[in-house]
């Protein structure tokens, strides 16, 4: 697929380059790290290098005496300044265990990278060295590392002043469970892992803060996917109040989750800020990001699945260990929670049975990380269906095919109680198939296999769905979530005939200035070029509900299109009173209100904007002013869904697999610009073969990150990536007027699934059931070996 | 303090610097050219990468000392600032019309490297595109459209009518 950029009046639809890319290609960029300030200091953090310790005393008077040290406080020093805790806005149970959590630590730290003081210097050299001179001394405790010992009796505590290491135990229960196994004629059973991941946007955090100038307002400048979460939690958080703080999301580089929170550095700054009177600014090392950004995933699936003898689903039954690390962040424990309403997938059955255990240890909290829940519960239905048709000897397509909703049974409401509204599974996978080759390809499997060739030739699918856009507020508030799922927009239009669209939604590398520009294009009539939108900064974009959960076209959008479609309308009331005409007798086209039936009588969008602007003559019922505000709240989630494909080269002497090819057809509805669709696609898609192939931390039994710092830690290359195929059906979404679905997690969700079962499939003859992630040769290789040996299940028992 | 004298797309820069400053915050903390970004600590990710004296590096893994009398070129001096769109390089322009960015923290690197790279070899295939960002790393894109863009650039500066990639 080839850019196009020839101009035309319908701008939905089309590629148009993007308005965002100027600066960045050129560095004439706005990152948080960029911003020097006068009298700006600089922040650095001293942090702890044991996952779980008594602090016995912290001094920091050895920092304060080195040169360019302006101040230095201990957690003590500052425990006064916290109105509360780090805020977890989601308790998913009443009786959650949640640790406070403060941003300096005072007397334990639960986690290595913890903070215990903080360094305030002139330059960022001296921030950085004079670290080194403050003076910690711990007492270690015992570090929990692994969830399955954290709940065993006699384990020791990640966090000594609560009474277990369990959060919360969350249990939705759909159907009969117990006659839908006691029945059955076909069990299968299987544990799955889904690994630690650290997210790495290319950005590390950064946060600089200033105090009140001119206004009576601190502005802070963050890293960050929530600028208006990020100001009401801090508002809670220091005590300050919510209409003197500003928060600026500037150019943001990417954040995939690990920017959706409430981070400790953030409450840090504006207290410094407060203290020192002057603007303080801290940036993260990467290998400082990897202990003090939220990490993803961390997740034991214990999975059962009962069948009816014709292979028809009775019920599934899901048993969940989510790992929380030391602290709750901002969403952590709603994350693998999101897996009750997944785990069904695209298949109809009885009964569904849901139970999620959140527990702590000591590591580096997780929180959302692309897809967030979802790709954990399609990982673990995607591989399970896998293995069932391998018990039960059919064609895997064969048995997705028998269980998955039909497209004549939409809109259909699934068990977990979510309504689907649209969908067409058999398109998709059709479209697929042969897009792969499947059949020429199985064919080349049974001759690789029959010759024995070493290089085994493995063929993987999956057929996703997820849910997005979040979310109807009513769903979120039933989830126990502390906020809604609405969100805003305002169009503003000028006295030029331009227009500026205003959106709550922050991005960061997703285009949204661009698809929102031709959206408010088609519906005001005003040319593409004519539009700007802004966003990401509380004092201009007021109210907002930020960029997260591939919600922003599908709610951020529609609000936009709302926003239009309340100026359309008081312009028609102007228009009909200038044109002396009934408003039902006007056509609106292409930015002209013209009378039906006399195209010569008509007068344009500008021209009433102007007329509104001037005042001398508008109708007498109306307030001279175009300009529109609109919030809307989504009445159900998005529900993408497609069909992925993907053949591996598996080579049995030494693990490394190859992916040969890869194929992705999705269907997210309606499309507003093909090519930034594809470029969500594509980075999806990398996030989640990189979880399947490259990708883990992993700590060693003492809580310490092996995988510290990008040596370590594998985010692939080009190099490693393949070509990716892509294609589209569509099937508009019936719950918003643009029939869009989310698109943004879709790649990642479907993809990790897709590449797994291609590994295991490639190795079904040598008896190999699974093999854990990531799929690296040594993880292969013990898969062989086990399965050698009788062990079939890759390790995961 | 040392002193160093750097030209910087094209502009002779001077200051007294710490013998340990990179050349990467020389750039970005000591000039205010923040066009070239830092992405990690151990030399990794290739969001630092510039030209000196002719040659494609990672600006992290240089000090400024070092560079010392040297020519440094950033992303920032590739296109002329008064001609808009039409004094993009052509990497700018492929980047742009291939879609090579979203949120374009690695770009400046990435078209850095690029540029490195089809100076070496005018007419890379998609497997040399791929091997020779190796040391790019791109977190948005899965890098299909980086490499799309790198084939449509080099093309460019070869010469050739435009033509359709398809990678
Ligand atoms: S900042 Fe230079 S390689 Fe990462
Ligand atoms: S465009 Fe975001 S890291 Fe490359």
């Amino acid at each position: 697929m080839t850019a196009i950029d020839t101009p035309s009046t319908k701008n939905v639809g089309i590629t148009r380059l993007r308005k965002e890319d100027a600066h960045l290609i050129t560095g004439q960029t706005n990152w948080t790290d960029n911003l020097q300030l006068t009298g700006m200091l600089h922040v650095a953090l001293v942090r702890s290098p044991m996952a779980h310790a008594k602090v016995t005393s912290v001094d920091v008077s050895a920092a304060l005496d080195q040169p360019g040290v302006v101040a230095a406080f201990t957690g003590a020093d500052l425990a006064d300044n916290w109105a509360a805790g780090l805020p977890c806005a989601w308790p998913v149970t009443p009786d959650m265990v949640s640790p406070t959590h403060l941003p300096i630590a005072t007397d334990e730290v639960r986690y290595v990278g913890d903070a215990v003081a903080v360094v305030v210097a002139q330059s960022k050299y001296q921030a950085a060295d004079a670290v080194e001179f403050v003076e910690v001394e711990y007492e270690p405790l015992p570090a929990v590392v692994n969830m399955e010992a954290a709940i065993a009796d006699g384990s020791p505590l990640a966090d000594t002043t609560l009474e277990t290491n369990k959060s919360f135990t969350w249990q939705k229960i759909d159907g009969e469970i117990d006659d839908a196994f006691d029945g059955a004629a076909h069990i299968t059973t299987r544990r799955f892992v889904n690994q630690r991941l650290i997210p790495t946007a290319i950005e590390p955090r950064s946060v600089v803060c200033s105090p009140p100038r001119e206004h009576a307002e601190y502005t802070m400048w963050s890293t960050t996917q929530v600028p208006h979460i990020l100001r009401l939690m801090l508002a809670l958080t220091c005590g300050v109040p919510e209409q003197e703080l500003r928060v600026i999301a500037p150019d943001v580089g990417g954040g995939f989750g690990s920017k959706l929170n409430v981070y400790a550095e953030e409450a840090l700054l504006l207290v410094l800020a407060r203290k020192l009177r002057k603007p303080v600014k801290w940036t993260e090392t990467r290998s400082e990001g990897y202990q003090a950004t939220c990490h993803g995933r961390d997740q034991v699936q214990d999975l059962s699945i009962a069948f009816n003898e014709d292979h028809t689903i009775r019920g599934l039954k899901v048993e969940l260990l989510a790992d929380m690390g030391a602290y709750l962040q901002l969403v952590t424990p709603g994350v693998p929670i999101l897996g009750a309403f997944m785990f069904n997938s695209i298949y109809k059955m009885d009964a569904l049975s849901f139970t999620c255990h959140g527990i702590f240890t000591n590591k580096t909290p997780t929180d959302a990380y692309r897809g967030a829940g979802r790709p954990e519960a399609t990982y673990g239905i995607e591989r399970l269906i896998d293995e069932a048709a391998n018990e039960l000897g059919v064609e895997p397509f064969e048995l997705r095919e028998k269980n998955w909703i039909k497209h004549e049974e939409f809109p259909y409401t699934t068990i977990a109680g979510i309504e689907y509204d649209s969908g067409n599974y058999e398109a998709a996978t059709a479209r697929a198939k042969e897009l792969f080759d499947y059949d020429g390809l199985r064919a080349e499997q049974v001759e690789r296999r029959a010759s024995g060739d070493p290089v085994q030739l493995g063929i993987g699918i999956s057929t996703f769905t997820e849910m997005c856009g979040l979310a109807p507020s009513r769903v979120l508030g039933s989830l126990s979530y502390g906020a809604g799922g609405w969100e805003h927009a305002s169009v503003r239009m000028l006295p030029s005939g331009k227009a500026e669209v205003v959106t709550g939604t922050s991005p960061h590398g997703q285009g949204h200035v661009t698809s929102w520009s031709q959206i408010a294009s088609d519906a005001l009539g005003v040319p593409y070029e004519d539009i700007e939108v802004r966003h990401g900064d509380t004092a201009i974009a007021h109210k907002g509900m930020d960029t997260y959960g591939s919600r922003s076209l599908v709610v951020g959008g529609y609000a936009v299109q709302v926003a239009c479609d309340k100026v359309i309308a008081k312009a028609r009331k102007v228009a009909a009173h200038l044109l002396e005409a009934a408003e039902d007798d006007l056509e609106f086209d292409g930015g002209t209100f013209s009378v039906k039936g006399s195209p010569d009588v008509s007068t344009t969008i500008q021209d009433i904007s102007l007329a509104v602007f001037a005042a001398h003559d508008y109708p007498e019922d109306m307030e001279p002013s175009l300009d529109s505000d609109a919030t809307v709240d989504p009445e159900n989630f998005s529900y993408p869904h497609g069909t992925h494909l993907c053949a591996t080269e598996v080579d049995t002497e030494t693990g490394e697999v190859t992916i040969r090819k890869y194929v992705a057809v999705d269907d997210i509805g309606k499309v507003i610009n093909p090519q930034i669709v594809e470029g969500q696609i594509h980075g999806g898609l990398a996030q989640g073969i990189a979880q399947a192939l490259w990708e883990e931390a992993v700590y060693d039994e003492q809580g310490n990150l092996k995988t510290g710092s990008l040596l370590d830690y594998y985010v692939p290359s080009a190099a490693d990536m393949p070509h990716f195929d892509l294609d589209r059906t569509e099937t508009p979404a019936t719950t918003n007027p643009l029939g869009v679905k989310g698109v943004g997690e879709a790649g990642t969700i479907a993809s990790t699934p897709a590449v797994i079962n291609a590994v295991v499939d490639a190795l079904r003859p040598m008896g190999v059931n699974d093999v854990l992630m990531p799929a690296s040769p040594s993880n292969v290789w013990n898969a062989i070996q086990a399965a050698s040996a009788g062990n079939t299940d890759g390790g995961a028992a | 303090m040392t002193k160093v004298e750097i030209t910087v797309d094209g502009t002779s820069t001077e200051h007294e610097v710490e013998p340990r400053l990179l050349l990467v915050h020389y750039l970005r903390d000591v000039l205010g050219r923040t066009g070239t970004n830092v992405g990690c600590d151990t030399s990794n990710c290739g969001a630092c990468t510039i030209h000196m004296d002719g040659q494609s590096v990672k600006s992290c893994t240089v000090l400024a000392v070092q560079a010392d009398g040297s020519t440094v070129d950033t992303v920032e001096g590739l296109a002329d600032p008064v001609e808009g769109e039409a004094g993009w390089h052509p990497l700018q322009r492929a980047f742009h019309e291939e879609h090579g960015l979203q949120c374009g923290y690695c770009t400046p690197g990435m078209i850095m490297a690029s540029k490195g790279l089809i100076e070496d070899n005018p007419n890379p295939s998609e497997k040399e595109i791929r091997d020779g960002l190796e040391g790019n790393l791109c977190r948005c894109t899965g890098y299909q459209n980086i490499v799309k863009a790198v084939q449509s650039a080099a093309a460019e500066m070869r010469g050739d009518t435009k033509v359709e990639v398809e990678v």
